[in-house]
């Protein structure tokens, strides 16, 4: 067999050795590292795309929570708005209720006070009439004089009885 | 007609002779100068791009890189890390004279014992290196069995000695012979062709033809296969001085 055939030893060990060497040489500083940046870049290209991915969603979840607070406080700003404006107009309906109430009681009172002021000179006046129908018809059916003064108590104190 | 084992000779092309030793540039030589340079214009070419979406040579390139990174992390962890220059370029060197070595007319270097014989020993004496270098004199705890009870040691510590001394062995012609094997095979049918043709009016010709078309391409995979086997076993035996098991 050609392959125990000593004499090829030291010839195939030398260019082995060479050509080995070389081979190394040329692999670790060229080809590897070549093909190990491609696979380098591609593996961060893809991490930081994925970063970037995940940072996009945080904003937009970010976005989204804004959102929702504003919604929120624009609610609840509508919301106050309206009881105030609730507020405000049961006050003012209270007020006026009250104005209207209190002006009613004050053409009440004067009212009452204007019928209680042509109360007293009519009474007056009728007592007059009854004191002087009370005089003329003492005298003419009775033919008794009464002065004027006596007619008066006379009808003042029929007045009282009857109330 | 050629012998099976004539594709084994050496020829020397360039003959030289330093100090009454035959170092010739035979084509034994040439051949492995071929292969490292086609592996070399494999990888570069293929590298060369650099593209985020790599072609086919890119690819392949980084099929092989990762391929080997893989290996290496798998059988030997973190630590195995640094070699893997050195573990790529065997796998690379192997697999590209297996391959090549399956072209017709062609010489297959990992056919012989003294290359399979000086990548083995290489293999292991550099692993050894390492192993006394990281571990220093408690490197020899590797061949005491853990758990072994103190008569047994007597014999268990020669075993795994022997067993360590028959790694380069084991490696180098495993290598050897399944390469010598595959083309001393294929060239025996097909030394069947032209007999069988002859006698039969060619039509007997076509058996051979069809087991060696079976024959290469089971040999493709003998190429590949046995690189890888080179390569993992480089990777354990790197293990086991790194870790001391």
């Amino acid at each position: 067999m050609p392959q125990f055939d000593s004499t090829t030893f030291p010839s195939q060990l030398f260019w082995l050795a060479i050509i080995l060497v070389l081979f190394f040489i040329a692999m670790r500083s060229n080809a590897l590292p070549k093909i190990g940046g491609a696979l380098e870049a591609r593996r961060q290209k893809i991490d930081d795309d994925l970063d970037r991915a995940a940072g996009y969603r945080e904003e937009a979840e970010a976005a989204m929570a804004a959102y929702e607070k504003a919604l929120a406080e624009a609610a609840e700003e509508a919301h106050a708005i309206q009881r105030e404006a609730a507020e405000t107009i049961a006050a003012k309906a209270a007020e006026r209720r009250s104005a209207v109430a209190a002006r009613l009681a004050d053409d009440t009172k004067a009212a009452e006070a204007r019928i209680a002021a042509a109360k007293m000179p009519a009474i007056a006046s009728l007592e007059d009439v009854a004191a002087d129908v009370v005089q003329q018809a003492a005298a003419k059916l009775a033919g008794v004089k009464v002065s004027e003064t006596d007619a008066k108590a006379a009808v003042k104190s029929v007045l009282k009885e009857t109330g | 007609m050629a012998g099976p084992l004539e594709q084994f000779e050496i020829h020397p092309y360039i003959p030289i002779e330093i100090g009454g030793v035959d170092l010739s540039f035979s084509n034994s030589a040439a051949w492995m100068a071929l292969a490292t340079v086609t592996a070399t214009a494999f990888l570069t070419l293929g590298a060369r791009r650099r593209a985020l979406v790599p072609g086919r040579m890119q690819l392949m390139a980084e099929m092989a890189y990762e391929f080997v990174a893989n290996m290496i992390r798998d059988n030997v962890g973190d630590a195995g890390r640094r070699y893997f220059p050195y573990i790529f370029t065997l796998f690379m060197f192997i697999l590209f004279g297996n391959l090549l070595g399956l072209i017709p007319g062609s010489f297959t270097y990992t056919s012989h014992i003294i290359v399979t014989a000086a990548l083995a020993v290489t293999v292991i004496v550099a692993v050894t290196g390492i192993g006394f270098a990281k571990h220093g004199m408690h490197f020899f705890s590797f061949f005491v069995p853990k758990g072994v009870p103190a008569p047994m040691l007597l014999m268990m510590v020669p075993i795994e000695i022997i067993s360590y001394l028959s790694r380069p062995v084991s490696l180098s012609i495993r290598l050897f012979a399944n390469m010598m094997a595959g083309h001393t095979m294929i060239k025996v049918f097909a030394g069947f062709v032209v007999p069988l043709g002859a006698a039969t009016l060619g039509l007997g010709g076509l058996a051979p033809i069809a087991m060696n078309v079976a024959l290469t391409g089971f040999e493709l995979l003998v190429a590949f296969l046995q690189a890888y086997v080179f390569t993992v076993l480089t990777c354990l035996y790197l293990n086991d001085a790194l870790n001391l098991h």
